[in-house]
């Protein structure tokens, strides 16, 4: 179950009915997707131009949800930003509050004791492991598998998020970790209930597995569908199980090795078409390297404080200086680009959101494929609305 | 410990600088410190020259900077800034020395900041800034799009808020923002408009406001009193 689609890609190419001199006949039809079609994963639209069914043109149009994030994280001290970090991605904003955590804590120094490393690991790849479940729900909802396998998804996903209620009092909105540590201890029966969660959650992939990986809709609207090659993807700043669907070594988590990742056995899958069926397989392999992390890090996890006690929360004024720190999340890299000078407000507060970066090249992606099949790949891409518009 | 990737050292600023200074002439580049020590110290790029050392960084065999990570905008509005400066004085033929507060005036300028990773090699970040004359009228900055394809929606995103126009962007329009909408909202001086309408019964300084705009006065709803 380890390899990624050894199958060849299939040629899906659409060709227009062209006269004798080579120009399509017929007109083009310009249509605006979205933003209210509940397949667009939000307020999002698109703007595209259609040749018969093939996609001649896509304009990308976002901004519905947009408040202005950054200008807010100015105006507001450092702590406050926290939970205004869980509204960017609300799906994993325990990833979130990890990248602000990081960043400030770079910038100020601080140390985070080793408890609470271990348990933001665990946080992280619990975030991992929801989205990556509800995202392949969505996935195969967006080609017609209406409800059934997102039910299924969602049913795992809430045992996920009543872990996270249980201990930072919120299923979406956790606002958990803080710089210097995280808010508050996990005690043992909260452990004991993760392990057996992590231990069966493999048992779902497996059930998962079986229902889609051969799946002969899923294969003939995947395979071979919006194919990237390394050199596109690297270019355009894609990350996360995107880039590595079109081969590029690339996950933060090795590559700076922040917190304690450097400990963990674990690797890295990798794609090789880098078409719509490796994006899916690549977040099925993501979520297995996840789970045997999980269970080194509950296996690991020493007892001891969760907080630094040097962190000043309130009335928190680091140096003067400026500092970029970045995660893998889910979706991609998140980073965040902070300037203090010195007052109890960052001068600029500058979120690198991956899923707005990732849609850069979404015209490219579905350029010559069906309308039918954009939906499909916007769903790969693995946007939330609310980190793309801020 | 199990290492996936060679940890490959980068070069220090310094010698990146000198390289890029080399290999292309007449290139004004300056390093700017960063007071926070984990940070990334960053280079001043003149902006007539910005493109070719772009091109540069990331066509060079050593750097292979192929990935634009993040770009950001930044407004820097005219300030005053105080140094402390320690001076000698000789005071009754002792020499002393003694801190003086320096005023000088910063140029308001706006400022747009890559930050560049190599992919490839797995190292970085190479930290590049790029500052416009003033902020108001020549606020003009070469696009990276061309080199780097994943700056594209992040430029615009800086045009959209900061108003930076970079020159040869493919499709500069606004991108979060409406297209009829005026003003560049991440400015620090921006102002928000002064939308007196949202409010159905307008009060306290809504209803100063209001007052402004319409003729005749604009009454509050008045609750009658509820006697026990």
């Amino acid at each position: 179950m380890n390899a990624v689609a050894a199958m060849p890609p299939k040629s899906f190419e659409v060709k227009p009915k062209l006269d004798e001199s080579g120009t399509p006949i017929g007109e083009l039809l310009e249509i605006s997707m979205g933003p209210h079609h509940p397949s667009t994963h939000g307020v999002f639209r698109m703007d595209v131009v259609l040749d018969g069914e093939k996609v001649v043109k896509l304009k990308p149009v976002c901004g519905y949800l947009h408040r202005n994030h950054e200008k807010i994280g100015e105006n507001i001290s450092y702590l406050a930003s926290m939970p205004y970090t869980d509204r960017l991605d609300y799906f994993c904003s325990m990833t979130n509050n990890w990248a602000y955590a990081l960043t400030i804590e770079k910038l100020a120094g601080l140390a985070v004791p080793e408890r609470a490393e271990y348990i933001r690991v665990i946080m992280a790849e619990l975030t991992r492991l929801q989205n990556h479940t509800s995202l392949i729900g969505f996935f195969v909802h967006d080609m017609g598998a209406l409800g059934t396998p997102l039910m299924y998804a969602f049913r795992e996903r809430e045992k996920i998020l009543d872990l996270f209620e249980e201990v930072s009092g919120a299923r979406m909105m956790c606002n958990y970790m803080r710089f210097g540590g995280v808010r508050v201890d996990v005690n043992d029966e909260w452990l004991a209930r993760t392990k057996q969660l992590v231990a069966n959650y493999g048992r779902f992939l497996d059930e998962f597995e079986t229902f889609l990986n051969q799946n002969e809709i899923l294969l003939a609207r995947t395979q071979g569908v919006s194919p990237l090659t390394k050199e596109q993807a690297v270019n355009a700043s894609l990350t996360g199980p995107l880039l590595r669907a079109a081969g590029v070594n690339y996950d933060v988590r090795k590559v700076d090795k922040y917190g304690i990742y450097s400990r963990f056995d674990f690797k890295v899958p990798l794609g090789e078409h880098g078409d719509l069926y490796d994006r899916y397989m690549m977040r099925v392999l993501e979520m297995r390297e996840s789970i045997k992390i999980l269970n080194q890090a509950l296996r690991d996890i020493p007892a001891g404080p969760v907080m630094d006690p040097k962190a000043k929360l309130r009335g928190f004024r680091p140096k003067p200086g400026e500092v970029y720190g970045r995660i893998e999340s889910p979706k991609g890299e998140l980073g965040f680009y902070i300037i203090s000078d010195g007052g109890p407000n960052p001068y600029r507060y500058r979120v690198r959101p991956p899923s707005f970066i990732n849609i850069t090249i979404l015209e490219d992606m579905c350029l010559g494929h069906r309308v039918a099949d954009v939906i499909v790949i916007l769903g790969s891409v693995d946007i939330v609305l609310g980190e793309v518009d801020r | 410990m199990v290492s996936w990737f060679p940890n490959k050292k980068l070069e220090t600023l310094e010698q990146i600088k000198l390289r890029i200074e080399s290999a292309l002439p007449l290139t004004k580049l300056d390093i700017l410190p960063n007071e926070c020590p984990a940070g990334e110290r960053s280079l001043v790029v003149d902006a007539s020259r910005g493109l070719d050392v772009a091109k540069f960084l990331r066509d060079d065999a050593q750097l292979k900077l192929d990935y634009c990570s993040n770009v950001t905008g930044i407004d820097w509005p005219e300030a005053k800034i105080k140094t402390k400066v320690k001076k000698k004085v000789v005071v009754e033929g002792v020499e002393k020395e003694v801190e003086e507060i320096v005023e000088t005036l910063r140029s308001g300028h706006l400022e747009v900041v890559y930050h560049l990773y190599s992919m490839e090699l797995k190292h970085g970040p190479i930290v590049l800034r790029l500052r416009t004359a003033n902020r108001t009228d020549q606020t003009h900055l070469p696009s990276f799009t061309p080199v780097w394809r994943g700056a594209e929606f992040q430029e615009r995103e800086i045009f959209d808020l900061y108003g930076v126009i970079f020159d040869g962007h493919p499709d500069l329009r606004r991108i979060l923002m409406w297209d009829e909408f005026v003003g560049f909202p991440m400015r620090r001086d921006y102002v928000e408009p002064d939308d007196f309408e949202y409010e159905p019964t307008p009060h306290d300084e809504v209803l100063d406001a209001a007052k402004k705009h319409y003729p005749v006065e604009v009454k509050a709803e008045v609750k009658p009193e509820v006697k026990a």
